[in-house]
């Protein structure tokens, strides 16, 4: 429950508001490898139509009314100009006949006209507060993206690194969905400043199925 | 062949003759044929046991070749190289140039010798290329920088000869291939170039002859050294008097027979295969110590500078024994070791023979060694080892074919050097052994992969890292790629470890630990298993974890009794094909058992009576109930990474015939598979079940569906895509963390392979899963070897022989890709109060609301 509503996180990364029936992702990064190209690491330049596909996806399952990007939707401000045809065609067919809203994200803050739905900075609906990145911090009942969240788990055979939700009662932050977006772990100062000593939960995305996990089974990232 | 007999030492100039005559030196007949092959330009092939006077040999050639050219009129300088030595490791490149100061000074010769490695400073790799030495010892990898470079044709220009030491060790790896390759350049350069290969000896020394020769028919000159001037190696197997275990590779059961050993000889080298043994033997050691021998630790997690401490005190005879790893193999010259003891298996003859020859380089004495068995199948395998030293046997080389993401890298490096013409380089690098197969096409993508990435789909001409110039030639697109190249160099990809820093406890305060002195690396995965106040050995003490901070763990000393170990990747060696093939064929013969100690015979007797032994070319499997599971066991002596493979398939086959498959184990020798259905009954029930079941087309569709989804592959993928150049090792000015670089690989062979499921990149990974990781010729090998030849025992219980492989159930990790149970486990309680509703496949968000 986050202010009063309940909510879904979708085993592919999206969440579900069952109630207005709309689906909200964070962080495509469309144009990630492209731009990666530009500077001589020529990424596979599948990423975006990947992307769109696993999304496509999603929408099928939900069918839902609304559907909204959290922002960062693009790598990089050029991104929007690099996508080819089939890809836009892709994002139009997402758009039709829903209510399809881009928030702005700190990689993407402004997006040509050519692209179908509406833009905003932030989405405030029924007490729930929809941004890009945290207005704050006492606000509550936020959702945000930005981040990218991902948990280390504890098992016993070693450790899994997967994707998650994050949940600390007041915010709900989202992980990114972008097939080549990487993640940070939800023990990372940057992400653990912001619940304050609040105890989190993360929601893992596992192939089938999400788990939530206790902070205490996470574990921090090693770093070289 | 030639013959080692007929050359007299009148082939040496007198200056040399002399220079030999005062130290009281004969040279040795390898020495004198090589020399007689390399002055008539002719590449050769030397093999000669460690201690043989190989280094010298190598270098004599050069030595007289430069003293003729160079005294007539010295001070013409500046020209090229004259010779190029390759050698594996760094620290022995700066050891090789120190022996050789002293004939250069011993006979005044007009020679400059320098080494060349990634420690060497910039200014002084910048005087190398305005004034050439006429020696130059360097790695596999500066040879590829220097390659890369747009004076190499003429720093290579004069070259007249490059040898390539410990070539048995460099040639079949992805390093070898860079060399190669590199060599292909060299050849191209220097047209009249001899190559000279040391290698230790070899079963079959064709592989290697012809990777000194241009392809596709050259084939190098052989010189053998004679074997008979060193008196035979002695080596005994350790029959202990205490119980030896069944399964493990502690060897604790033999400690004060091993430091009895010690203290009997004047120094003793003790080799054992992986880090985490040589921690734990150090241990254990100590704790035998009372008589307070000097015993040191040498492994490669260990910080440099303790290394070469323990290297010196070894070399100025203040030890009297060193626990040291396979770093100890190779190279540097020991002088005063009496005993060599090995622990634990030495999987393959060929490495037993160059341990023990760390022994006593003067070759009058016979060496002695002691090799210590760690459980009851080591015990075979110790006994076929013996044999095949004392038949002379080796384990080969095998051929190998040439790795693409190499080439990719090597192809950017020639663009890096000078624009090419693609029908050149493609003759070039095929005069390669390891690339004489290569196919035109796969050329042709590896090219392609190296200007825009390669894809079918989709192209990226206008980011195009190398582009054709109007008359046809490739180049490289800005300076910027140029760069980029020479800091991604190299095949080596390091596992992320972690620093270990020893620091001292402080009650108080925030921070718990205080200093810190780097004492060596440590595998990350390691530390994951562990929380801080846990203690565990390293660098030859008991250590307490304390923290995490930044890229070092901070430890203090404790004295914890009980330490975990580390378990680190590195170390692993499979069995090799020869050892498997005697201890089948030991096996199978009781009357060979006699030399065996008695509870390793009694063992096998049992298992006789109780099931049976397989035949040499049979594969027995055996069938039993226990603890409410079915169990099938199987024997096939191909090594642990060819059994997890045949496990992980044989997994998926009982999958489909309904036999629910829980899980697998496997060691060295041996597989065992448990299911909650009956194999037994199926395989009395359907003629032909059991065939069907171990079929040679399990590597067919099976082994590709599950490959691409496997962890192995991913990791796979890692290094063919930072080796190739696909991710960057490290930008100018920033190391790019292991961690992220793990993370995005997997990202984007996720991409790859639903989006372009034959690019190149993803080929050079299955083909180096298939030789590496998974074994799969020896697999193949066997299963056709076995074809008709599968004996069942169904039994009622474990059978004897099967007892070493299931007490490993439970201490290695159970294989599978059960990773949603895994996160299921972990999920645990919280999944347990679980609102049970809607939420099946996904997680309702709960908690306490705003």
């Amino acid at each position: 429950m986050l202010g009063g509503h309940r909510l879904v996180a979708d085993q592919a990364g999206a969440l579900w508001w069952p109630e207005r029936r709309l689906l909200a992702v964070a962080d495509l990064h469309l144009e990630k490898a492209s731009h990666y190209a530009r500077h001589g690491q020529m990424l596979p330049p599948y990423d975006s139509i990947a992307t769109l596909e696993r999304l496509a996806g999603v929408v099928r399952r939900r069918d839902p009314l609304t559907l909204v990007l959290l922002g960062d939707s693009f790598h990089d401000h050029g991104g929007a100009e690099r996508l080819d045809a089939a890809a836009r065609d892709r994002l139009a067919r997402l758009g039709a006949g829903r209510e399809l809203i881009w928030l702005a994200g700190n990689h993407d803050a402004a997006l040509p006209d050519s692209l179908p739905g509406e833009r905003t900075q932030t989405l405030d609906l029924a007490g729930l507060h929809l941004r890009h990145q945290p207005d704050g911090d006492q606000r509550p009942a936020e959702i945000i993206g930005h981040f990218h969240p991902v948990a280390r788990v504890a098992t016993t055979q070693g450790a899994l690194r997967r994707r998650c939700f994050l949940h600390d009662g007041m915010r709900l932050i989202l992980p990114a969905f972008g097939s080549l977006t990487g993640g940070l772990n939800v023990r990372d100062v940057a992400i653990a400043a912001l619940s304050h000593g609040r105890e989190r939960i993360a929601f893992v995305l596992g192939n089938a199925r999400v788990f939530p996990i206790r902070e205490a089974r996470l574990l921090p990232d090693r770093v070289r | 062949m030639a013959s080692t007999s007929k050359h007299g030492a009148g082939a040496l100039p007198p200056r040399f003759q002399a220079w030999f005559a005062r130290r009281g030196w004969q040279p040795r007949a390898h020495q004198l044929a090589l020399l007689e092959q390399a002055a008539a330009g002719r590449s050769t092939l030397l093999i000669a046991p460690t201690g043989a006077g190989k280094t010298l040999a190598g270098f004599l050639p050069s030595l007289t070749a430069l003293d003729a050219a160079l005294r007539p009129a010295p001070g013409t300088r500046p020209r090229g190289i004259h010779t190029l030595y390759i050698s594996p490791l760094k620290a022995l490149a700066v050891d090789i140039a120190r022996n050789l100061e002293a004939p250069i000074a011993g006979m005044a010769l007009p020679i400059r010798v320098e080494t060349r490695t990634g420690d060497t400073p910039y200014s002084r790799r910048d005087r190398q290329r305005r004034m050439p030495p006429e020696i130059l010892i360097t790695t596999p990898e500066q040879v590829a920088l220097m390659l890369a470079s747009p004076d190499a044709e003429s720093f290579f220009g004069d070259l007249a000869v490059v040898i390539f030491d410990e070539l048995h060790a460099l040639a079949p790896s992805k390093r070898g291939d860079l060399l190669a390759l590199g060599f292909s350049r060299l050849r191209a350069l220097s047209p009249g170039l001899t190559a000279l290969g040391l290698s230790a000896t070899v079963a079959d020394p064709d592989a290697l002859r012809r990777w000194l020769a241009p392809q596709p028919n050259g084939l190098a000159e052989l010189v053998i050294a004679a074997p008979t001037e060193a008196a035979a190696p002695v080596i005994g197997i350790l029959d202990t008097a205490q119980h030896l275990p069944w399964a493990g590779h502690t060897t604790r059961h033999a400690i004060a027979e091993i430091h009895a050993a010690i203290q009997a000889h004047r120094m003793t080298l003790v080799f054992v295969n992986t880090r985490m043994q040589a921690e734990l033997l150090f241990q254990l050691l100590w704790a035998e110590n009372e008589a307070g021998l000097r015993i040191a630790l040498h492994h490669g997690s260990l910080d440099v500078g303790q290394r070469r401490k323990v290297e010196a005190a070894m070399a100025a005879g203040g030890l009297d024994a060193i626990v040291c790893t396979s770093t100890l193999d190779l190279g540097i010259d020991w002088g005063d070791v009496d005993l060599v003891v090995n622990v634990g298996a030495p999987k393959g003859a060929s490495r037993l023979l160059q341990r023990i020859g760390r022994a006593n380089h003067r070759l009058d004495e016979p060496s002695q060694a002691l090799l210590v068995p760690s459980n009851r199948f080591e015990v075979l395998e110790c006994r076929a080892a013996v044999d095949a030293a004392y038949a002379g046997a080796q384990d080969a080389v095998v051929s190998r074919t040439g790795a693409l993401d190499v080439l990719t890298q090597h192809i950017l490096g020639m663009a890096v050097a000078s624009p090419f013409s693609e029908d050149e380089l493609y003759a070039e690098v095929a005069s390669a052994e390891a690339y004489a197969g290569l196919a035109r096409e796969d050329f042709d993508a590896c090219l392609a992969f190296v200007a825009t990435g390669g894809y079918a789909l989709k192209s990226y001409e206008r980011y195009a890292k190398i582009k054709q110039t109007p008359d046809g030639l490739w180049r490289v697109a800005n300076p910027r790629i140029a760069q980029s190249y020479r800091m991604n160099v190299g095949t080596i990809v390091e596992a992320a470890t972690l620093k270990v820093r020893l620091g001292r406890a402080r009650r108080s305060a925030a921070s718990s630990v205080i200093g810190g002195r780097l004492i060596g690396e440590i595998e990350e995965a390691f530390v994951e298993g562990m929380t801080p106040g846990d203690t565990f050995a390293f660098a030859g003490e008991v250590l307490r974890y304390e923290a995490l901070v930044e890229d070092s763990v901070m430890v203090t000393r404790t004295h914890d009794p009980d330490p975990k170990v580390p378990s680190y990747a590195g170390g692993k060696f499979p069995l090799s094909t020869h050892l498997a093939a005697r201890v089948r064929a030991m096996l199978a013969d009781p009357a060979s058992w006699r030399h065996l100690p008695d509870q390793v015979r009694d063992w096998l007797v049992l298992q006789q009576r109780l099931s049976v032994l397989p035949g040499q070319r049979e594969l027995l499997v055996e069938s039993f109930p226990r603890g409410g599971r079915h169990y099938l066991v199987t024997y096939p002596f191909e090594g642990r990474l060819a059994h997890q493979t045949l496990g992980m398939l044989l997994t998926r086959r009982l999958e489909r015939a309904r036999l629910r498959p829980l899980g697998f184990v496997a060691n060295d020798y041996a597989m065992a598979v448990w299911t909650l259905g009956d194999p037994a009954r199926r395989i009395a029930e359907e003629p032909g079940f059991l065939d069907g079941l171990f079929g040679q087309d399990m590597l067919g569709d099976d082994l590709e569906a599950w490959l691409d989804e496997s962890a192995l592959m991913k990791r796979t993928f890692r290094s063919c895509a930072i080796i190739s150049g696909l991710i960057e090792r490290r930008f100018p000015g920033r190391e790019k963390r292991a961690r992220q670089v793990t993370m995005s690989t997997d990202l984007v062979y996720d991409v790859l392979r639903r989006h372009e499921p034959g690019h190149v990149l993803l080929k050079a990974a299955r083909a180096d899963a298939a030789s590496g990781l998974l074994d799969i010729r020896r697999l193949s090998d066997m299963l056709s070897r076995i074809r008709g030849r599968i004996v069942h025992k169904g039994l009622v219980r474990p059978s004897p022989l099967s007892v070493p492989v299931l007490l490993e159930i439970g201490r290695e990790p159970v294989h599978g890709e059960a990773r949603d149970a895994l996160l299921e486990e972990a999920a645990g309680d919280l999944l347990r109060e679980a609102m049970g509703d809607d939420s099946v496949a996904d997680g309702l968000i709960a908690g306490g609301s705003a």
